[in-house]
């Protein structure tokens, strides 16, 4: 659409930038303040400079979390997207039962963070859940709370079941939008069901999956509640990812400014990868234009 | 094709509700049936889980805090969010684009980094432990996608409706309120829903911005843990009760919500 | 505003960048800025160079803090030079 240029228009955002920067900018100038400091109470507080991040840069238990955080998140999108494709491609058409299928999927959604912690948390169990149970039935020695590779796998399935509605429903809306006279052409070729999804669904899926691959990384870069609540992190430190490494320091720990110094980083990682994220959306935009 | 698809459909639908259907199972027994053994319907079907939660006021307001800052972050998003959607989508401004950057950008940002000053922050307004406190966090996350999404529907409304009511004689309040809302309606119920959404779900900063008074339900459900291990039906019970409020809100927006996953882009 | 514990670095830092701001601001009434290709992948305008420099001389502050010992301020320099580069070259 053509827009018009009025700068007067910035009375309309006013509103937003106060309530956003009030959150944002306040409480980001006050982590730029700690991470320079050596801080024990609010009047007994010394400069550092940049020792915090001297120390954080070459913290070897934030190198793993770091580490274990880019191959979940990887992971995450690695199953996620082609799932959600999947079960996009396999909605139906038309009638009541698509009304069915989207409430039923959106239901994980809704589901507040904490108690998809606590649902996975008893059905994995040996004694008390479903699935630990039947592991255990077919001879599989399956504990989350004690053997990594466990809590490993459970925290991933935890997340696909929480989020594969997600990517699904997105694509489902994108496919929604091609216009009948595509398929019909494909019939007439006798394009088969390949054709179809290479040449005529994947390119119009393109940018709700740009916006699913970017809602989908950056979320699971900042997961906290649901591990935090099934594994605890644990065990030992296997199922700790960034946040709750950040959130220990600052809460638990109450080391200000390392946790500041921490949050920084931690935020330029965000920043960048969100600039790139957000050049490739306003690209395509206008190339679709 | 269509079988396979029905197949795919319903197994994934399966491990959908599979979890959800043990916890809805396991709030309707008791504590001795639950670590008894396995069962896959209740024995002894029983509502004292539900009695707990509904006789306790810690328990039910836990429900009632957690709907309040919901509620008002829910407003508070979409009243400012409104008039700066469109701007978005109407207009051209010195910084536009870095600035839907820059929200766009705390939507994507780890609460947890913001989080180390909001206690000091908050406390310094006074603001501290109320459900106003955690609706203005949450609009740090709400605020920026309810602009995205309310973005891409306004975009989808012609410019010319806009010239013609101006050209008509209507200013901009009378229009924006009388013509333009009603246009996008579907928008904001997905907006609100949206809203919703986040803020109901989300923990760490309404446990970090609360203590006594406002405490929200996920922070109250920790209490089942005690000395005398987990009070796995009652968990189970207010886990169960926290789906409803979700489950009532797509229904309303069912027919929207699609659209609304792409951010009102497709 | 006890409680944001302000430093003067990190005063001055902020004040800086809100000059920056400012300053750019005031300069885009005066002329204002057209997308163009530089050296960048990407047509720029003259705030997106401003970010993108804002961005990487960050990133290399970090990358110096985490792989040397030196002292801060060169890499401040390498810094100041490289925005001014992005910003006429970019």
């Amino acid at each position: 659409m053509q827009r018009t240029h009025n700068n007067r228009a910035w009375w309309l955002v006013l509103p937003v930038v106060i309530v956003v920067a009030f959150s944002a900018i306040i409480p980001m100038m006050t982590v730029v303040n700690y991470s320079v400091q050596d801080i024990f109470d609010p009047s007994t507080r010394f400069f550092v400079g940049t020792e915090w991040y001297r120390e954080i840069l070459r913290d070897e238990r934030l190198h793993d979390s770091l580490i274990r955080q880019f191959v979940y998140s990887f992971a995450v999108l690695a199953i996620e997207i082609p799932l959600g494709i999947a079960v996009a491609l396999s909605m139906p058409r038309k009638g009541f039962m698509v009304s069915l299928c989207m409430i039923l999927l959106a239901l994980p959604l809704l589901i507040p963070w904490n108690v998809v912690g606590t649902i996975w948390q008893i059905i994995g169990r040996e004694d008390i859940g479903l699935y630990g149970w039947a592991l255990g039935q077919l001879g599989i020695d399956y504990n989350y709370a004690s053997n990594p590779a466990d809590a490993w796998v459970t925290v991933l399935v935890m997340d696909v079941w929480h989020w594969t509605s997600l990517v699904a429903l997105l694509c489902y809306s994108g496919l929604r939008a091609i216009p009948d006279v595509y398929y019909q052409a494909a019939r007439i070729d006798r394009a088969s069901p390949w054709a179809v999804f290479r040449y005529i669904q994947l390119p119009k899926l393109k940018s709700v999956l740009l916006i699913g691959i970017m809602l989908r990384f950056m979320d699971s870069f900042m997961i906290y509640t649901e591990p935090f609540v099934l594994t605890g992190g644990g065990p030992g430190t296997t199922t700790t990812f960034l946040s709750q490494t950040l959130t220990q320091m600052a809460i638990g720990q109450f080391d200000l400014g390392r946790a500041a110094a921490f949050s920084l980083i931690y935020f330029l990682i965000i920043l960048l990868v969100s600039w790139l994220f957000y050049t490739a959306m306003t690209h395509q935009d206008s190339d679709d234009a | 094709m269509t079988t396979r698809k029905r197949l795919v459909m319903t197994i994934y639908l399966l491990f959908l509700l599979v979890p959800i259907y043990w916890l809805l199972i396991m709030s309707f027994k008791s504590n001795q049936e639950i670590l008894g053994g396995l069962t896959l319907w209740p024995e002894n079907f029983t509502f004292d889980n539900y009695r707990v939660i509904f006789t306790d006021p810690s328990w039910y307001m836990g429900y009632l805090n957690s709907m309040s800052y919901v509620v008002l972050n829910m407003l508070i998003s979409l009243a400012v969010a409104l008039p700066a959607a469109y701007a978005f989508s109407r207009y051209r401004f010195l910084g536009d684009k870095h600035l839907f950057f820059w929200l766009l950008t705390n939507r994507m940002a780890p609460p947890a980094v913001f989080l180390l000053p909001f206690f000091q922050l908050y406390s310094s307004v006074g603001l501290f432990d109320t459900p106003l406190a955690v609706a203005l966090a949450h609009c740090l996350f709400n605020v920026p996608l309810a602009v995205w999404i309310l973005e891409g529907f306004m975009s989808g409304v012609p410019k010319e409706i806009d010239e013609t009511a101006y050209i008509d004689g209507y200013s901009f309040p009378r229009f924006f309120l009388t013509l333009f809302i009603p246009m996008i309606r579907p928008g904001i119920g997905v907006t609100a829903f949206f809203c919703f959404m986040f803020s109901w779900v989300e923990l760490l900063l309404a446990r970090t911005l609360t203590s006594t008074e406002a405490k929200p339900i996920a922070a109250v459900m920790t209490r089942t843990v005690s000395a005398s291990g987990i009070d796995w039906g009652v968990l189970a019970a207010a886990g169960a009760l926290t789906l409803i409020p979700g489950i009532l809100v797509i229904y309303f927006v069912r027919n929207h919500v699609a659209k609304g996953f792409a951010l009102g882009r497709v | 505003m006890e409680w944001m514990a302000w430093t003067l670095p990190t005063s001055l830092f902020f004040a800086g960048i809100g000059t920056l701001l400012l300053g750019m601001t005031a300069w885009q009434f005066v002329t204002p800025t057209l997308s163009r290709q530089g050296f960048l992948p990407i047509a720029t305008t003259r705030g997106d160079r401003l970010f993108i420099g804002l961005l990487s001389s960050g990133w290399l502050h970090l990358l110096w803090l985490g792989f040397t010992d030196q002292v801060l301020w060169m890499i401040s320099i390498v810094c100041v030079v490289w925005m001014l580069v992005l910003m006429k070259w970019g």
